[in-house]
């Protein structure tokens, strides 16, 4: 951490010179060769100037960088990182298309599989997905010297969005058929553009006034910008597809009355996990304690970090704690950071081992001075005579026997509490799936976590009605929620071409 | 985009709006409530509570009082202007069935949330009793509209300027104690009102229904914002509400919830105020 932040021409410069060096003579570089090309930094803005701002952290690869770490790729003929990917996306294809700086191609293939590359490249945890079977780290014996697939993935998504000139999916001639889509978050928009392709009418319904769910109101500007999502709805736009904002299934109308008044022929839920998990703990309705979901959707959605056009207010705090330790927990302690809190503390009871976060994101978080308490969990909030926090109290875990996970469990140690004095507690400890469509549709059945049960292909308990995404798997990932709108999407598919052949004489 | 159909100032500060909604028209029930926006960009969310509707118009009616930088901004809105959002209708409807008698006690802007309760317990056919109360005569809105509906109207103000000089607690305590007792109270207003309302009837056993008026930014259950503490658990008011029983509300959390963004409230006010000014003068002068 005390080596000085190398800065985008620097990293820039060193990929030039090496990238001239190994193509100058233009013969085919031997495994050994590849395996010896440093893996490539990212190039990132310097922590002590990006505390102050919410523009994205992560700059991208140039394209010499991009053309170098694709240069590692070994060109596996099994592909391990193809079954690490949950959507498949050809990877050595892309990779090589890059390589040979044949960047358009590259898109082309990614698209097959991928609708939302700039995102995915982004947000994916990728050390746990394509990377992580990858030759090429298992070479090296170092998961994170794994070929950077995310990252090429992100360079050449951006490459085309910056150029401007991003290919419109063809769609089939229109077959009378209509899809009501509910959600605009990952799943959803996945729905909307498979289903769109084959020549259906789209209706996608947010109950927000902007599309994107979590793309928008939860992950902050300054891992993925704003302007990204913003591009991949105007994709779907132009595809034909109907976008309808301020409109929440359930209350505006309910599900059943989709199909029975306004004649749609299939719909598909994608409505997310957005129902936030509390401590339930004393003095955690007093001022100053928030759900990570209402702390991010003020920052993100309505712009609180903009103060001076903004209405939508954010409390004003100077220390803070942050209690989880996941990707939302990392985004509400980063996004406090650049509020102008003085100190944010990370409460996590586990081990950073355990930390579901993206390594990458814990390393940002502690870069930007987030002070990380491992083993440690909030017993109590406390307020002062006004109702507003003034500390927390806190207690002092150690790891014990192995649970039924695996993991081993963290157990108080008795007598450890302690105060924190600080003035503002942001709850990420997770969230639970939406009640909202489940309680005004009679006969969608879920489980005991309120997760709408699904056949393989997303079909639900109700004909004609399927679901994916987080409101099926629990708070999961944009990947695994892409991956579950594809396979609903197909099914969906089959059953409209299956109406039109029966309504054929 | 809702266009703006009908405004009308109905006191100082208080304005009466039909938007054309019509989805919200069709499916909303007494106790609902809308979040609207009036800048798709920067503006923020506010709930506030649909107190009738036109199916036939396809219109929604709000009455809302110039408290902040938004409500500030709606009232300057006129009609042939629109809301940028409108997303409801929203939160649990409130339960109507012929209870027998019931007495409606609404206080200040609470009048009008109250409005839509009161006409549904009648159309359901309850004998009411409606009080309204207000700071002073000017503030007293909606009084026409429930002297249609009620059986029996009264009116309070605290300065005495019109109708009796008591607080509604007083003739709310009348009623309880009539034979037989109201078999409802329904109490819409300021947090204090609504507690003192609730103090009012629990000697009698009377069940009081209340609705609250907490902090909201989504007001689809996904935030928690809005959260309160109802017979010692944690509900939701934009889900689980916003009516409950005014006997296991706890009171004094709803009015320190309700005082979190004070200062910054206070700041955008101002701020709105000074940007408006100097539009104002620029027009002058050109």
């Amino acid at each position: 951490m005390t080596e000085p932040h190398p800065s985008p021409q620097e990293l820039d410069a060193r990929a030039r010179q090496l990238l001239d060096q190994l193509t100058r003579d233009g013969r085919e570089l031997k495994p050994k060769e590849r395996l010896a090309i440093p893996a490539q930094e990212m190039p990132s803005q310097d922590p002590a100037l990006r505390r102050r701002n919410i523009t994205e952290v992560a700059l991208g690869y140039t394209e010499a960088q991009a053309r170098l770490e694709a240069l590692r790729c070994l060109q596996c003929k099994n592909k391990p990182c193809v079954a690490g990917c949950p959507v498949a996306i050809d990877i050595p294809a892309f990779v090589q298309a890059i390589a040979a700086g044949d960047f358009a191609q590259a898109v082309a293939i990614i698209k097959r599989n991928s609708l939302l590359p700039a995102v995915c490249g982004r947000v994916c945890p990728q050390e746990t997905q394509c990377q992580e079977p990858c030759t090429v780290g298992k070479a090296l014996k170092d998961p994170a010297r794994s070929v950077s697939i995310g990252r090429l993935e992100r360079f050449v998504a951006d490459w085309e969005r910056e150029r401007g000139e991003i290919v419109t999916p063809a769609v089939k001639p229109p077959t009378g058929r209509r899809v009501a889509v509910i959600g605009s978050g990952p799943a959803s928009l996945v729905v909307a553009a498979d289903v769109r392709r084959e020549g259906h009418a789209v209706t996608v319904y947010e109950a927000f006034h902007k599309f994107g769910g979590v793309m928008l109101y939860g992950i902050p500007e300054f891992r993925l910008a704003k302007a990204i999502v913003r591009t991949e709805v105007e994709t779907l736009r132009r595809m034909g597809v109907e976008l309808i904002p301020n409109f929440v299934v359930g209350r505006t109308r309910k599900l059943r009355d989709l199909m029975a008044k306004d004649g749609y022929d299939a719909v598909f839920i994608g409505t997310g996990a957005g129902l936030p998990k509390f401590m339930h703990i004393p003095g955690e309705n007093l001022v100053g304690v928030f759900s990570a979901n209402e702390y991010l959707t003020r920052a993100n959605l309505m712009r609180a970090y903009d103060k001076g056009r903004a209405a939508t207010p954010i409390y004003s705090s100077r220390k803070v704690a942050v209690l989880g330790g996941g990707n939302v927990a990392m985004d509400s302690a980063r996004t406090a950071v650049r509020l102008g809190a003085e100190e944010v503390h990370l409460i996590y009871r586990r081990t950073e081992k355990e930390m579901p976060a993206r390594i990458e994101e814990v390393e940002h978080a502690k870069e930007e001075g987030v002070i990380f308490h491992l083993l440690q969990n909030a017993k109590g909030v406390l307020g002062d005579e006004h109702g507003r926090v003034r500390a927390i109290e806190v207690l002092r875990y150690e790891l014990g026997e192995p649970d039924s996970s695996g993991r081993r469990r963290p157990v108080e140690v008795k007598g450890s509490e302690f105060i924190m004095e600080l003035d503002t507690v942001v709850v990420a400890i997770g969230n639970d799936s939406n009640p909202l469509i489940k309680q005004t549709t009679p006969g969608l059945e879920t489980n005991q976590w309120g997760n709408i049960i699904t056949g393989e292909d997303g079909q639900t308990s109700i004909p004609r009605v399927f679901a994916g995404g987080d409101i099926v798997l629990g708070a999961a990932t944009v990947i695994l929620a892409m991956g579950q709108g594809r396979r609903a999407a197909a099914a969906i598919n089959r059953m409209l071409a299956a109406d039109t052949q029966d309504a054929k004489p | 985009m809702n266009a703006v159909l009908h405004k009308e100032q109905l006191s100082q500060d208080v304005f009466l709006m039909r938007l054309r909604a019509p989805l919200i028209a069709e499916e909303r029930r007494a106790g609902q409530f809308v979040i609207l926006s009036v800048d798709e960009e920067f503006g923020e969310r506010i709930p506030l509570t649909i107190a009738d509707a036109d199916v036939g118009e396809g219109s929604i009616t709000i009455i809302f009082q110039r408290v902040g930088q938004t409500t500030d901004a709606l009232a300057g809105l006129e009609p042939g202007d629109s809301v940028a959002a409108v997303l409801g209708p929203l939160g649990t409807p409130t339960h109507i069935e012929n209870f027998g008698t019931a007495v409606c006690l609404g206080g200040g802007i609470g009048i009008a949330p109250l409005f839509p309760i009161v006409q549904a317990l009648k159309q359901a056919g309850n004998r009411l009793t409606v009080i309204l109360g207000a700071r002073t005569k000017g503030l007293v809105i909606l009084e026409e509209r429930m002297r249609g509906l009620a059986d029996e109207l009264i009116v309070c103000t605290d300065d005495g300027s019109y109708g009796r000089k008591a607080l509604v607690t007083e003739p709310l305590k009348e009623c309880c104690q009539r034979t037989p007792k109201p078999d409802l109270a329904v109490a819409i207003g300021p947090p204090l009102m609504m507690k003192f309302c609730a103090e009012a009837t629990r000697p009698f056993g009377v069940k009081t229904v209340v609705s609250l008026n907490t902090i909201m930014v989504d007001g689809t259950g996904m935030c928690g914002g809005c959260r309160i503490t109802v017979g010692g658990k944690t509900k939701f008011v934009c889900v689980d509400g916003p009516e409950f029983d005014g006997h296991q509300v706890d009171f004094a959390e709803l009015v320190n919830r309700l005082s979190a963004y004070r200062p910054q409230e206070k700041d955008a006010h101002d701020r709105w105020h000074r940007d408006h000014q100097c539009r104002l003068d620029t027009h002058q002068r050109t």
